[in-house]
């Protein structure tokens, strides 16, 4: 399929400048939303496209929007671009190379819940972006399509871009709130969810770079349009981030429900020196591992519910494969240490947990762990689970739980080692 | 009850209002849910994973919405797959909660392993072992041994200073965010926080100077490891060897109630020492909290600088003299006098030594007068709080109005229960002639110009503020902010005016309050003391005067000079003060920590204290020695103990009617429950055991109304002309409260030495201009010693001069004076 709807500026040259944007159709969905259509058949529009939220949890995005209340008010959107998931490297191509759509679809989603600020809460390091996009926000003001009274209309809406500190717990919605507050990036309890208790106490409505990016060309050409790509349950296009032990890895934009094989190797160009795919972690470091020990799993579609059906989850969709000369050990230890690193230490389990499990897998990894240690280390890992207030401390044993599980040998021949393991460092 | 729902929780059926969480209905019908995070005074978080229970919820049949019932009939309960937190869940209609089954059990243990696999684990030296709910709850569902690695334990800082009050151990800290909550959420003051992330979370301050808030003791009491110690404490003893000893707060009219903690040390000769000052549960008046003031500022009592033995004057000096020389030498004093005695008392003495005072002044046709500067007190006995009021019900409905006081600084736990009263819906109303902290949570801030007190009284008769007048309930606070004696008593006189016009009097939550700054300055009130138009004239007048607890020689040099002209002059004191080192006669007095009494506090609540330590050798109690004076002199006052004196007060004053001490000793359930097998839950400060004392009557409930009305129409506009007084040349000279002063009380407690306010002017940069002091370092105040260093301060009001009070600026009341420059020459030589 050569046809891109987000990575549009694949195929066309400077799409990233706004006479280019322009001339491609660019804005015709924003006007046709605030000029002729109700802000409730916005919502309707986008929830018939079974349009999924592409941050992670795949939740349907109109029927997110419907929950905002409407007696209480200002609402408010942010756009999560704090794009931290290792492994994920999706929104940041939208927002350097196609950044005009994103802030369409920020605008179309802010009328649909008749917000009139939004925010774009960018991770820190990309701090380069953020000033793009001032500049790109101040252009649209210029050229009336960002303001006061959009199109004539009553409408009026301002943008603002936010930067992180470099913390990935901010990427988690209410964390991400917090921070853009001004306080310490750490997850609020929920409920109340921020549909009805967000940025300010307000109504507010989070949504990813691509999940935003989608509804320009949503809108454009209607929901039923939509749903001609991808699975009854999971329409649409999706940015797939191939990385890991692939020939060519990067960005690849498919209908969901394209397999594994497709992904890795029509458009990854399969596995260098013709080596096997050994596992596949299809949602980054937060991922249950998928072990490919049997070639069919391959043949798995990449929508939310296939690959929840083999016991892992589509998150992201940060495809990291990892071939028959990787040390699950090793790549087990590795999300450890990231969890360990960006646990933000509000609650119990996973501050102290992913702390403990570092300190196990690091003694693992130099070469002075037992096999105990690895009885101890899944414990750990159960231990957490199930217990912590945010998802990031349940993702952080994902990894550890199903990396020993089904990959036992690589651990118990890790321990057996003596001295410190070298590979991949 | 509609907004009422039953659950069962562990087999145990309850009925618990709508929005109850888990854990507090649990503990209700004495379920302990272990917890750490939560208290049941915040807000809950969620963040410690302790309170991890097993909930199950009835299935509802979607269609009918009616419960889904098993074979049996009884409703088919669904569990959650995870565990739920009881700390954050709130109960619902038919819940099902299991607090004992292994997987509760289980998840209690495995967090706390996690807990402790960054625990320093050194509870032998930590200042909280013995009262840790880390420690506790360890014992009591953690497991056995950790399977953590000792040597990959962190190690961090021990003794970090978040202030010179307040210690933080970086090891013992759980992460609990506690002290963060209480800071930011209970007393506004967010000057710690967490600072990094994940393990390497540390809670940090960012004031100057660090941990700056009156209320910062109180973190070490909700703390629940020994993270947080005060300075005062820390390696003092182990919680284990303290004996607990019930006592009152004397530093405000709040009337805090406190447990002293003190051990026998061999040090101290095997004297019984105070280790600590803690607060004591009272719901009705501090709850579970005290400033630090009250935790940190009793050294007093065990200062080396008290009296101990009596003095007389002989050939001009003030000699050491035996108890029976002095006391015969103080009646020969007295007797002499006759008629013309003046007994002269502080509000720090309890109830108790001032009837006695009082008494002896009445037997010798003397006069009974209350050393202060504001006055008002016969009003607060006819309309002031009556029984059955509690400012902590305050809310949705009821207004308050706090009038010329700066709450924060003179009474902070009265501006910490108005806040929260204000948070829950309570109209407050604060008028003051200057910002304070009190006003963030005010519905309404009046500003008035010094002199314009009452129009603001008379703007709400005339309903400037509806809300306020057509409370279902109003409270007045009044203070002696920019007032003399006889501006609080006009203003007084216009607050009852206020309350009895819109009907606010007589019945609970409703009347007036005086903002003293004495501890149990309405216990001298009731006790019969009163004010005199002019104390210098009085004093000067008098051919004996008997002064207790009161340094008037050393508030202001007219009455020390007053005081020089007086006849003949008996001291009973703690201190030899300016006022001491005139007297003929001085008696060494024992503190309230040495013997026992009762003090009524400002919101009229009579109240037991307690023998603490041993007294000094050689001191004697006040009503001791007034009615040893009085025994000299023929007169047969009770001696034989505080509680026949008191039963003597409850025969004779009527509002006291019915009280004894034991009455004052009862106590009722309170929630929450604090302290020993509860301090996981709500801390260390200690349950009331020994009474939550009395509240008094107003006197308009027994007798009517019987308050003289002053006007009759509308109140004056002003008590003086601020704006007359500037046009002369002159400031209003105002002297402001600030909690730590340089009082004989405050100063001998020395850690907060740093804190203490010193003497100095503060003017408007506008006022300095325009009394010529603009650039100039030093002013010298007319009519009194010294130059002061000048601070120019653009909040203030303009047209007049603030000082600290009891800071070492010898003046007592406001006044109309001239400042001039002082010439850097002179400073220097
Ligand atoms: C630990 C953690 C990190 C997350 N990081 C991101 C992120 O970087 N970007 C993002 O869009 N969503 C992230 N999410 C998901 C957000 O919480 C949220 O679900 C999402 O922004 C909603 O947008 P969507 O509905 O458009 O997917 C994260 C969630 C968790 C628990
Ligand atoms: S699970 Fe981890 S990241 Fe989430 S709140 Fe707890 S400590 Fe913070
Ligand atoms: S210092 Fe104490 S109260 Fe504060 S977070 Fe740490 S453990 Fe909790
Ligand atoms: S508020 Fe007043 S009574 Fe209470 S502890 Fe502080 S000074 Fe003492
Ligand atoms: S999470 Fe409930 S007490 Fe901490």
């Amino acid at each position: 399929m050569s046809q891109y709807i987000l990575l549009r500026h694949r195929e066309i040259p400077n799409l990233d400048q706004l006479d280019v944007y322009l001339k491609h159709g660019g804005f015709e969905a924003l006007k046709k939303v605030v000029t002729q259509m109700q802000p409730a058949d916005v919502v309707n529009e986008v929830k018939a496209s079974g349009l999924r939220g592409r941050g992670g949890a795949g939740f349907p995005t109109g029927v997110k929007w419907s929950f905002l209340p409407n007696n209480i008010w200002p609402h408010y959107v942010v756009c999560n671009a704090d794009e931290s998931e290792p492994g994920t490297f999706k929104d940041r191509e939208i927002l350097e190379s196609n950044p005009f759509q994103l802030l369409e679809g920020l605008m179309i989603a802010s009328y649909a819940v008749q917000a009139n600020v939004a925010y774009i809460y960018l991770r820190g390091e990309f701090w380069q972006i953020a000033h793009q996009l001032d500049e790109k926000i101040a252009e649209l003001e210029k050229a009336g399509l960002l303001g006061d009274n959009l199109f004539g209309t009553a409408y009026s809406l301002r943008i603002y871009t936010h930067l992180g500190a470099g913390a990935y717990i901010c990427g988690e919605e209410t964390a991400l709130l917090e921070s853009l507050e001004g306080k310490l990036g750490q997850p609020r309890l929920r409920p109340p969810f921020p549909a009805v208790y967000g940025l300010y106490g307000k109504p507010t409505v989070v949504n990813n770079v691509e999940t935003l990016a989608n509804l320009p060309p949503i809108l454009e050409n209607g929901a039923q349009w939509y749903r001609r790509f991808g699975t009854e349950k999971s329409p649409g296009m999706k940015i797939f981030c191939l990385s890991g032990n692939v020939n060519r890895p990067g960005n690849y934009e498919l209908p969901l429900g394209t397999t594994f094989r497709e992904l890795i190797y029509t458009h990854g160009g399969g596995i260098p020196e013709g080596r096997k795919v050994k596992a596949i972690l299809p949602a980054g470091a937060s991922s249950a591992i998928i072990a490919v020990n049997d070639d069919t799993i391959l043949d798995t579609p990449m929508d939310y519910e296939s690959v929840a059906a083999i016991g892992s989850q589509l998150g992201s969709a940060s495809v990291i494969v990892a071939d028959e000369t990787v040390n699950m050990a090793w790549l087990v230890a590795r999300t450890v240490n990231f969890f360990k690193h960006e646990s933000c230490g509000k609650c119990t389990p996973c501050r102290e947990g992913t702390f403990w499990m570092n300190r196990i897998a690091q003694r693992m990894m130099a070469g002075k762990a037992t096999e105990s240690d690895v009885d101890l280390l899944e414990t750990v890992a159960n231990q957490i689970a199930g217990k912590c207030l945010c998802a990031l401390g349940e993702f952080s044993v994902m990894a550890v739980q199903t990396g020993i599980g089904q990959f036992r040998v690589d651990f118990l021949n890790q321990v057996k080692q003596t001295a410190p393991a070298t590979q991949g460092d | 009850m509609a907004n009422e729902v039953t659950l069962t929780i562990d087999g145990k059926t309850v009925r618990v209002p709508q929005g109850t969480l888990i854990v507090d209905a649990a503990k209700k019908i004495g379920i302990d849910v272990p917890v750490f995070c939560y208290h049941p005074k915040m807000e809950p978080v969620g963040m410690c994973r302790m309170c991890l229970v097993e909930v199950g919820r009835p299935v509802m049949d979607r269609a009918t919405n009616q419960p889904v019932l098993e074979a049996d009939g009884t409703p088919r309960i669904a569990f959650g797959a995870k565990l739920e937190t009881a700390c954050t869940t709130p109960v619902s209609e038919g819940m099902v909660v299991i607090t004992q089954n292994q997987k509760v059990a289980s998840a209690r243990r495995e967090v706390l392993e996690f807990l402790l696999t960054s625990h320093p684990l050194d509870c032998p030296i930590c200042d909280k072992g013995g009262e840790c709910p880390l420690q506790n709850l360890t014992m009591g569902y953690g497991p056995a041994e950790s399977r953590f690695l000792f040597e990959e334990k962190m190690h961090l800082a021990k003794h970090v200073p978040l202030g010179e009050l307040i210690y933080l151990d970086r090891e013992r800290c759980i992460q609990c965010a506690r002290c963060v909550r209480f800071q930011k959420d209970l007393v506004d003051d967010p000057v710690i926080g967490f600072y990094q992330r994940g393990r390497s979370l540390e809670i940090v301050t960012y004031s100057e100077p660090g941990f700056d808030s009156y209320f910062s003791g109180n973190t070490t009491d909700i703390c629940p490891v020994g993270a947080l110690t005060t300075a005062d404490f820390r390696f003092g003893a182990r919680p284990w060897e303290l004996k607990p000893v019930a006592s009152i707060c004397t530093h405000c009219p709040v009337g805090c109630n406190l447990t002293f903690n003190v051990r026998r040390e061999a040090a101290s000769g095997g004297k019984l020492v105070i280790k600590r000052a803690m607060p004591r549960q009272n719901e009705l008046v501090n709850e579970i909290w005290i400033c630090d003031k009250g935790r940190f500022a009793y050294h007093f009592v065990e200062s080396p600088q008290r009296l101990t033995q009596p003095l007389v004057r002989k050939n001009g000096e003030l000699v050491p003299a035996s108890w029976e020389e002095a006391l015969e030498a103080a009646a020969q004093g007295l007797k002499q006098a006759g008629e013309n005695l003046v007994v002269l008392a502080g509000g720090r003495l309890s109830n108790e030594d001032l009837f006695n005072l009082r008494k002896l002044a009445d037997a010798q046709r003397g006069k009974a007068i209350l050393y202060t500067h504001m006055g008002g007190g016969d009003l607060t006995q006819q309309v002031g709080l009556t029984p059955g009021s509690n400012l902590g019900s305050l809310g949705k409905g009821d207004a308050v109005l706090v009038i010329a006081a700066d709450l924060h600084e003179e009474a902070p736990i009265w501006w910490m229960r108005l806040k929260a009263a204000a948070e829950r819906g309570a109209v407050l109303v604060v008028a003051g002639a200057r910002p304070t902290r009190l006003e963030r949570y005010a519905a309404k801030v009046m500003r008035y110009r010094y002199g314009e007190e009452l129009n603001i009284i008379q703007s709400l008769m005339d309903g400037a503020v509806p809300e306020l007048s057509q409370a279902e309930n109003l409270v007045v606070f009044y203070g002696a902010e920019g007032l003399d004696l006889l501006g609080t008593n006009a203003l007084a006189q216009a607050c009852a005016t206020l309350l009895y016009r819109s009907g606010h009097y007589g019945r609970p939550n409703n009347g007036l309050v005086g903002v003293w700054k004495e501890g149990n300055a309405q216990g001298a009130w009731d006790m019969g003391f009163h004010t005199v138009g002019n104390y210098t004239r009085t004093l000067s007048e008098a051919a004996a005067v008997l002064i207790a607890a009161a340094d008037p020689a050393g508030d202001d040099p007219l009455l020390a000079q007053a005081l020089d002209r007086a006849g003949f002059v008996v001291v009973q004191e703690l201190f030899l003060t300016e006022t001491a080192r005139r007297a003929d006669v001085v008696f060494p007095a024992q503190s309230f920590a040495e013997r026992e009494g009762t003090f009524t506090s400002g919101e009229r609540r009579v109240q037991r204290f307690y023998p603490v330590i041993y007294p000094v050798p050689d001191c004697r109690a006040d009503f001791v020695i007034t009615a040893q004076v009085a025994r000299k002199l023929g007169h047969a006052l009770e001696m034989a103990s505080p509680a026949k004196v008191f039963l003597q007060i409850a025969s004779e004053i009527s509002h006291y009617q019915g009280l004894t001490y034991p009455r004052l000793a009862e106590v009722e359930e309170q929630w929450p429950p604090v302290g020993r097998s509860d301090l996981y839950y709500g801390g260390t400060a200690y349950d009331n055991r020994q009474g939550m004392g009395v509240a008094l009557p107003a006197l308009c409930q027994q007798q009517g109304w019987q308050l003289p009305m002053f006007w009759n129409d509308r109140l004056p506009e002003r008590t003086f002309e601020l704006a007359a007084m500037n046009q002369q040349g002159m400031v209003w000279l105002v002297p402001f409260n600030r909690l730590y002063d340089r009082g004989t009380t405050v100063k001998p407690s020395q850690l907060l030495e740093k804190r203490m306010v010193s003497a100095h002017i503060a003017l408007h940069p506008e006022t300095a201009r325009a009394v010529g002091l603009s650039g100039v370092e030093k002013v010298q105040v007319e009519g009194l010693d010294g130059p002061l260093p000048l601070v120019l301060d653009e909040t203030l009001p303009q047209g007049v001069a603030f000082y600290p009070r009891s800071a070492g600026v010898p003046a007592l009341a406001p006044r109309g004076v001239k400042l001039h420059a002082v010439k850097a020459e002179v400073q220097e030589g």
